[in-house]
């Protein structure tokens, strides 16, 4: 094993132009470097320290991690040596974004990217994404991952600061278009016939806060980014999964009730009722037992025919400590016209009881009809009726008025994430309506 | 990997070659390029000094690829128009050879195959071609003008007589690349991967102030 030589720091230089002093940090990686003073571009490889270009000082732009900052970054150190705004022109309006590069002797360049507070960690992709559709709209794969494209924009070079390994030059521009499967984005760039790809995960700020170890606070996302991802990802699936679970739990609830319900008939007697007979026409049933516990049903059925009912009901306890009262109308007509017959209401109809404790009950009945017409009509308003009373029958409206319920959070979710792509889209080449951003031609 | 020893014939040091198969070395005295002819050595003119480089490897670092422990042993430097970078010649401890190339800390293994098909000029080549290796698809990536800047250690050929050639650099959709390099007729081939600096498991390298 040889002893490691050791590489001294790079010498800093004077600027051709102002003789300012011009930090270096790239050691021999470095092509150009950036005068602050004068914002001229020096290829520190040549001995006379050839100008690149000299840029308007107006452009600048302060970067949110100062050149020099070192930090860990998952887990290696990094040093920012590069700062650059790069910018694209949609319908007139001029849309920029920050790129960091970082440098570690050891494991190379690597990129933070920032746009309206939204941070990317890009590095350099070796290999070759295929090209391929996803819904009928361009797309790439890479490492089994699609990626569905996104926006086609020139990328111009609006400013730079700092240095980097390549010949860099405010103003140059080229065509750059991203694909994205949040929290990852594959970027192509194209110069000149050749296509560079890398490839972005989307990180919080505060990630970038805390491995550059900055002082101050990084400003908040605003709105959504390409590949940013969405909270609802996977939420929508899981809401849908606990909706079946719930619904298989409800479905066997429902079963149960249905099933364990005794809906024993404990009273059944037919009565004939004629509203023109004088006299009191409520009158009191035979008593009878309701046995265990649970809910009592009374059902009436009449002969009810193009007429109506009106029933005063009480389910009165024997020894008069208890006493349910209720009434119903039951009302039933039928005929026919130029649309074919037609009915309405219904001949029977019952009344549930929740809740009634076990002990002898009797019933107090006091139908009513018609009283006009019944004075007017020759035989008066009759009718032939059947009382019911079940024990214990299966009620479950409860449960139908659930289902609907159980349908809220994934529907709920379901709207919320496809506003969240909404918003994303929105900034793409897919944006529904609106801009006609520059689609590739 | 104790190859043959002999003195250099410009200064009469002894020579000892690291590598068995090493066609050209430069002398650690006097900067000799020897050139060996058969069991003759041939000094032809001086090394240059290399430009300063900021690579983290350097001659007699040692490192795993696939399990296989190898030793840094040469070096040729390249420049293209946007930059520089260097081919560390590697010597397994099996007695074959193999490159890391160092592109700006951007790191590939490669190793010299013997071309499965002819390959057209670089005037014919165009990018976005695609050719069948070993069972994969090769797409033409870059088409780059090289230009020899020197060498330093043992190499496997001798580099004298280069100086600007085309190269052109294939890639899969599974970051495995091909270099098809046509500093000789007919070219030659190197094919390999992109490799994490990590997985080379490297040691004696070189070591950078105030890092």
């Amino acid at each position: 094993m040889v002893a490691p030589s050791r590489v001294p720091k790079p010498k800093a230089i004077n600027c051709p132009n102002c003789g300012g002093n011009i930090e270096l940090r790239g050691f021999a990686h470095t092509r150009s470097a950036v005068c602050v003073q004068c914002c001229s571009i020096i290829d520190p490889t040549t001995p006379e320290l050839q100008i690149l270009q000299q840029f308007d000082e107006r452009l600048r732009v302060r970067p949110l991690i100062p050149l020099g900052t070192r930090g860990k970054y998952r887990g290696v150190p990094y040093e920012v040596i590069g700062f650059q705004v790069r910018s694209i022109n949609a319908d007139g309006v001029e849309y920029s974004w920050h790129e960091y590069l970082l440098f570690n002797p050891f494991k190379g360049f690597r990129y933070l990217t920032q746009y309206d507070g939204h941070w990317n960690d890009v590095l350099t992709v070796h290999g070759l994404p295929a090209f391929t559709t996803m819904g009928g709209r361009k797309a790439v794969s890479y490492n089994n991952v699609s990626y569905k494209h996104f926006q086609n924009a020139v990328a111009r070079t609006a400013f730079v600061m700092g240095e980097f390994p390549w010949a860099v030059r405010v103003g140059e521009t080229n065509t750059v278009d991203d694909y994205i499967a949040p929290p990852y984005m594959m970027s192509s760039e194209q110069t000149e016939g050749e296509v560079n790809w890398s490839f972005g995960t989307y990180i919080p700020g505060s990630e970038i806060e805390q491995s550059f170890q900055l002082k101050t606070k990084l400003p908040s996302p605003q709105g959504v980014y390409a590949n940013q991802p969405s909270p609802y990802q996977g939420k929508v699936r899981s809401s849908w999964r606990t909706f079946l679970l719930l619904s298989a739990v409800w479905a066997v609830l429902l079963a149960y009730f249905t099933f364990s319900a005794s809906n024993k008939v404990i009273f059944d007697q037919s009565f004939h009722f004629a509203q023109a007979v004088p006299g009191e026409h409520s009158f009191v049933t035979q008593p009878f037992d309701v046995p265990g516990r649970g809910n009592v049903e009374v059902e009436l059925s009449t002969d009810l025919k193009n007429n109506w009912a009106y029933f005063s009901l009480a389910l009165l306890r024997e020894d008069g400590s208890q006493g349910f009262d209720f009434g119903r109308e039951v009302s039933y007509y039928s005929g026919r016209d130029s649309d074919g017959s037609w009915s309405e209401g219904k001949a029977k109809d019952s009344v549930v009881l929740p809740r009634v404790p076990a002990g002898r009950y009797y019933l107090r009945i006091e139908p009513e009809m018609d009283a006009q017409a019944s004075a007017t009509a020759a035989l008066g308003m009759t009718m032939n009726y059947e009382v019911t009373v079940r024990r214990d029958v299966p009620s479950t409206w409860l449960f139908w008025l659930a289902l609907p319920l159980l349908l809220i959070p994934p529907i709920l979710t379901g709207i919320r994430s496809m506003a969240f792509e909404g918003r994303r889209w929105s900034e793409s080449d897919y944006a529904p309506s609106s801009s006609s951003s520059g689609d590739d031609d | 990997m104790s190859g043959p020893s002999s003195n250099c014939p410009n200064c009469g040091a002894p020579i000892k070659f690291a590598w068995s198969s090493a066609v050209q070395a430069a002398c650690p005295y006097c900067q000799a390029i020897i050139i060996r002819r058969d069991v003759n050595l041939e000094a032809v003119g001086t090394v240059a000094d290399l430009p300063p480089d900021a690579s983290a490897i350097q001659l007699m670092s040692e490192g795993f690829f696939d399990n296989k422990h190898f030793t840094v042993i040469g070096r040729i430097r390249y420049e293209w128009e946007q930059g520089n970078w260097n081919e560390w010649h590697l010597v397994f401890n099996d007695g074959t050879n193999g490159w890391l190339s160092d592109a700006q800390a951007d790191y590939a293994v490669s190793f010299a195959v013997t071309p499965p098909i002819t390959f057209p000029t670089p005037l014919e080549l165009n990018k976005g071609q695609v050719f069948q290796l070993q069972g994969a698809q090769f797409m033409v990536t870059h088409l780059t003008k090289v230009r020899y800047v020197g060498f330093e250690g043992e190499l496997p050929f001798t580099t004298t007589d280069r100086s600007e050639f085309m190269t052109a650099d294939l890639r899969t959709m599974d970051a495995r690349f091909a270099t098809i390099d046509y500093s000789e007729t007919p070219p030659l081939l190197f094919m390999g991967r992109y490799v994490d600096i990590e997985a080379l498991k490297l040691t004696g390298l070189r070591e950078f102030e105030g890092w």
